[in-house]
């Protein structure tokens, strides 16, 4: 695996089989913490972590574990991680770990590192899957914040918690309470996908898989 | 008495106002994969029900009397993911042995249950929010009637929509996650019915 493959898989992962509007996985925390861009950027960092991570120990693991139980070791291997970094947000990050609550300890449920660890990382070496890990973990946070940027800004008129809009304009406050979450990653959805079947339909299939 | 008055409002609160998948969005991948239609949403959502419910009562056992006394809470994640695991395999076993009109009702979703983060949330939260075993497993029950009761009304939603011309880009996971907005919207009209500590 020199450069080009490399590159090829983080193109995979951050766009053509983008785990959020492609694959609708791991939505679940995905909703949940948008409403603030600081605690999605921390979910999408630990997540990154958590995803890359286990993805090479699958893979450095692979031709050790039985395939029955594949499964179970798969989601230990996470969980252990998962520890790691729940410990880490409560001893450098307290409030945001607050904030974050249960959805720390549910990224082992989130579908995204148990689909990349099944669908990539249990047959390829250790490097690569690391960067398949990165590279979905990278695309899961990025549309995260896009959502969150949208959300915060409509609802709390910040960014980051920085006020940016004048102070006079009206609140959507819907936009941080959860109805607000699920009409806008319909909508960030609507957008992607429309977006990629005009250019799939303009540049033809081979373009596309080398985009 | 003032026990069981918390338990039956945690009870009524996780099935209206703090619905489990509308409010914690939780179970947000079964919901849209399973949801097209409502008979199979329905047996999903009695399977989690059963889970549900019991592993609330066997995780606030398993936390309080075998990780807090050890000092080993930070071990909760893996205590729990194996509980809900074992748990759901002999569920399936023993559904399989003495009731097989249930196993084929419940069967084939008992495997996804593990997967399903609405079941590893409800433990995570009642031991964030301290809750006694009574009111673990009343939120369990809740929770799970809160679930079951989301997913069949978008089951039937989805049933009629199957006929609807929507725009192409829209199909799919897109149009449920604005059906589920607007059922949280309409979920939402419940808030202020009951406040939940």
């Amino acid at each position: 695996m020199g450069h080009i493959g490399t590159r090829k898989i983080m193109i995979k992962g951050l766009w053509e089989e983008n785990p959020v509007f492609r694959q609708i996985l791991g939505i679940c925390s995905a909703l949940a913490v948008t409403n603030l861009m600081l605690n999605t950027l921390i979910m999408g960092v630990s997540l990154i972590f958590v995803t890359s991570l286990s993805c090479v120990t699958v893979s450095i693991l692979r031709k050790v574990t039985p395939s029955r139980i594949r499964m179970m070791v798969q989601t230990l291997i996470i969980a252990s991680y998962v520890i790691i970094v729940d410990i880490l947000l409560k001893a450098y990050l307290p409030d945001i770990s607050e904030a974050l609550g249960a959805y720390v300890g549910l990224i082992i449920t989130n579908c995204i590192i148990m689909g990349r660890c099944e669908a990539f990382a249990r047959n390829n070496p250790p490097w690569p899957s690391f960067i398949d890990g990165i590279a979905s973990g990278l695309g899961y946070a990025l549309v995260l914040l896009a959502v969150a940027f949208v959300r915060e800004l409509l609802g709390f008129g910040t960014v980051f918690g920085y006020p940016v809009t004048p102070s006079d304009m009206t609140r959507w406050t819907i936009m941080v309470m959860p109805p607000g979450a699920f009409f806008m990653l319909a909508v960030v959805i609507w957008i992607v996908r429309a977006a990629g079947s005009k250019s799939d339909k303009k540049e033809g299939g081979a373009e596309t898989a080398a985009r | 008495m003032e026990l069981g008055t918390t338990a039956f409002v945690i009870f009524f609160a996780a099935i209206f106002t703090n619905n489990i998948l509308l409010t914690n969005f939780l179970g947000m991948c079964s919901f849209l994969a399973i949801s097209r239609e409502v008979k199979p949403a329905l047996g999903l959502g009695l399977a989690v029900i059963f889970v549900m419910t019991c592993t609330s009562g066997l995780n606030h056992l398993v936390y309080h009397q075998l990780l807090v006394p050890f000092g080993l809470e930070h071990f909760r994640f893996i205590a729990f993911i194996i509980v809900i695991a074992a748990f759901v395999q002999l569920v399936e076993m023993v559904i399989e042995r003495y009731s097989p009109v249930l196993y084929v009702v419940l069967g084939v979703f008992l495997p996804l249950i593990t997967v399903n983060c609405a079941i590893l949330g409800v433990c995570l939260f009642m031991i964030i929010r301290n809750y006694s075993f009574v009111q673990s497993v009343a939120y369990g029950a809740g929770g799970g009637i809160g679930w079951t009761l989301a997913i069949v009304a978008m089951g039937g939603i989805r049933e009629k929509l199957a006929k609807a011309k929507i725009p192409t880009p829209l199909e799919g996971p897109g149009i449920s996650l604005i059906i589920a907005g607007l059922m949280a919207l309409a979920f939402m009209g419940f808030s202020g019915m009951i406040q939940m500590q």
